[in-house]
């Protein structure tokens, strides 16, 4: 994998965390894809599919709840961990180091609004 | 009056140049940034970005000599190119990744190499949290451009957020009815609303700001030495991997040494009192060296040297009214991660200059804190690197160092106390405040303090060093 030097490297289906795991970190995307699942009764249910240089697993490092999704990988991929102790030292120091994440966090709460007008369309 | 003429009135209003007390951005305003390094783009694209999410139009001019798409000289800004744990962590959360293209090689270990033996200390997550990166496109020979210069990534990006690049030296500064003037070299002069220095340490155009009144005085700094080598990707491979290769060897008026695999070529760093070839010739000649680099390697066969000076004191005001200093020609971090420095202090200046006005007070309120607590830290930086000093110079205490971190590498799951104050000190990932808290625990000095004792008893046979190494 040539994109990302950065990073370590999961295979295709390889779990990256897993739903109800403790969060202590988030991660951005260096190459390739991740698919973002709720598991339910042993099922998994397709969220979102997020790309290289987007962010993920935020959620856990502001709410301090377990993990709300499984994250695998889609196809091979190149992920970077960022660790909550580094980003609560830099939010500290500066806090617009934020604004992307609220802009991450804003766009995923429109998405999830389109989503439920859908699902309630179809009822 | 009706809304669309409130509307034209406000517009012209807001295009009209304010008048010179008047110590905001305000839109139309015009921000010169000299140097176009990595504090000057980091500085203009997050101006710009900070700018654009208040409604701000602004006009930044980036003023660089160098060309960063030119090997050699010409285009490099002469510097290890390590980008820190915590600074890949962070450009990354702002949205600025490092491609593959710009990382020349992702590093998931330190090796340290002592006369006593030498240990690999990885990261805990097992991933390429470091990147190895060269300021310009590559050294003098380069034989084939595979990788962009990370000052030039840099620069993209604070191009794409609107900054204009002027290819050229400023040569004369000079304050006209109370707004900065600026000259580049046979080029006219421009007045700009703010001013912000982004000159390493080793321009010579910082004297411009020494004589102005400003109360500016460029930092104390000290000489290092760089040699770039060509070894090939996949000789690199085979020998130095992934690792970042660092010396504590007891040589006269050496501190520190690392060597950095980079794509095709490996950079060799050396800081210390009075650096000169003959210091270089010692160190490169020790079994150590010797004992990383391909058997086939010749020290003196380099592809470009340099030998630049480090900030290793920052200035007391690096601002004034319309003029602030960032990166290394401000406050610095002592020896290491310097980019790091560069891009809290740079996205301070920027922070302050949208949100809380260009004045004097201004940046003495909301910027000097950010260049306040790295310049604490480096009192504290001090004191850590004098312990280093120690256990460079007492064999006993190398030993010790040695057994200690050897023992925690070799335990999966344990409490890597030594390990994570030497991956903290080597990368500079941690404040320095935090390494030194760290090394005062009592099990971090119960485990010290074993280890010396045991040191006393001559150390493990050579192979079982050897095997903890590979």
């Amino acid at each position: 994998m040539s994109e990302g030097a950065l990073g370590k490297v999961y295979q295709d289906g390889e779990v990256i965390v897993r739903q109800g795991d403790p969060g202590d970190s988030m991660f951005v995307v260096q190459a390739g894809q991740v698919r973002v699942l709720a598991e339910r009764d042993g099922e998994e249910t397709l969220l979102n599919v997020v790309g290289t240089g987007e962010l993920l697993g935020e959620m856990a490092i502001f709410d301090h709840k377990p993990r709300s999704a499984t994250l695998r990988a889609l196809g091979e991929t190149k992920i970077l961990t960022i660790d909550k102790k580094n980003f609560m030292r830099r939010i500290n120091e500066d806090p617009t180091i934020a604004f992307r994440i609220v802009e991450t966090m804003s766009q995923r709460v429109r998405e999830l609004s389109d989503e439920v007008v859908r699902l309630k369309g179809k009822e | 009056m009706s809304p669309t003429d409130w509307a034209k009135t406000l517009q012209i209003e807001a295009k009209t140049p304010p008048a010179a007390g008047d110590l905001t951005l305000v839109d139309g305003s015009r921000v010169a940034v000299i140097g176009g390094g990595p504090a000057g783009s980091i500085f203009s694209y997050f101006l710009l970005e900070m700018a654009s999410r208040v409604g701000l139009e602004l006009n930044v001019d980036i003023i660089e000599p160098r060309d960063f798409e030119r090997p050699a000289p010409v285009g490099c800004n002469m510097c290890g190119g390590i980008i820190s744990e915590s600074l890949v962590q962070n450009l990354a959360t702002e949205g600025i990744n490092l491609p593959g293209k710009v990382v020349q090689r992702g590093i998931d270990s330190y090796m340290l190499h002592m006369d006593v033996g030498s240990v690999r200390i990885a990261t805990p997550l097992e991933e390429m949290r470091i990147g190895a990166v060269t300021r310009g496109p590559g050294p003098r020979d380069v034989k084939e451009m595979k990788w962009e210069s990370f000052d030039y990534h840099l620069m993209k990006r604070s191009i794409e957020a609107g900054a204009r690049v002027i290819r050229g030296r400023v040569d004369h500064v000079e304050w006209v009815a109370g707004r900065p003037q600026v000259r580049t070299k046979g080029g006219l002069p421009e007045t700009y609303d703010l001013v912000a220095v982004a000159m390493g340490v080793n321009s010579p155009g910082l004297k411009l700001f020494e004589g102005l009144g400003l109360g500016y005085e460029r930092p104390s700094s000290t000489k290092t030495l760089i040699r770039e080598y060509y070894l090939g990707e996949e000789v690199i491979n085979r020998t130095l991997g992934s690792s970042m290769h660092v010396f504590l060897l007891d040589i006269p008026r050496l501190e520190f040494a690392a060597i950095i695999p980079k794509g095709d070529y490996v950079s060799m760093c050396l800081l210390g009192e009075d650096i000169n070839n003959a210091l270089v010739e010692e160190f490169v000649n020790t079994p150590e060296v010797r004992a990383c680099m391909p058997p086939e390697w010749k020290a003196d066969a380099r592809s470009c040297q340099c030998m630049p000076h480090i900030a290793v004191r920052g200035v007391d005001k690096p601002f004034a009214d319309r003029v602030v200093f960032i990166g290394d020609c401000g406050v610095t971090r002592l020896y290491k991660d310097g980019i790091g420095a560069a891009y809290r202090t740079s996205k301070a200046a920027a922070r302050t200059a949208v949100f809380e006005g260009i004045s004097e007070e201004a940046f003495r309120k909301h910027y000097f804190p950010s260049c306040r607590t790295i310049a604490n830290d480096n009192l504290i930086g001090k004191v850590t690197f004098l312990a280093t000093r120690v256990i460079q110079k007492t064999r006993i205490a190398r030993r010790a160092v040695l057994r200690m971190t050897m023992k925690e590498q070799q335990k999966d799951g344990s409490r890597r106390r030594m390990s994570g104050v030497l991956w903290d000190m080597f990368s500079g990932s941690a404040p320095y405040k935090d390494i030194f808290m760290r090394t005062l625990h009592p099990a971090f000095l119960g485990g010290l303090s074993w280890s010396l004792v045991t040191s006393l008893i001559p150390m493990g046979t050579k192979n079982e060093t050897e095997e903890v190494v590979k």
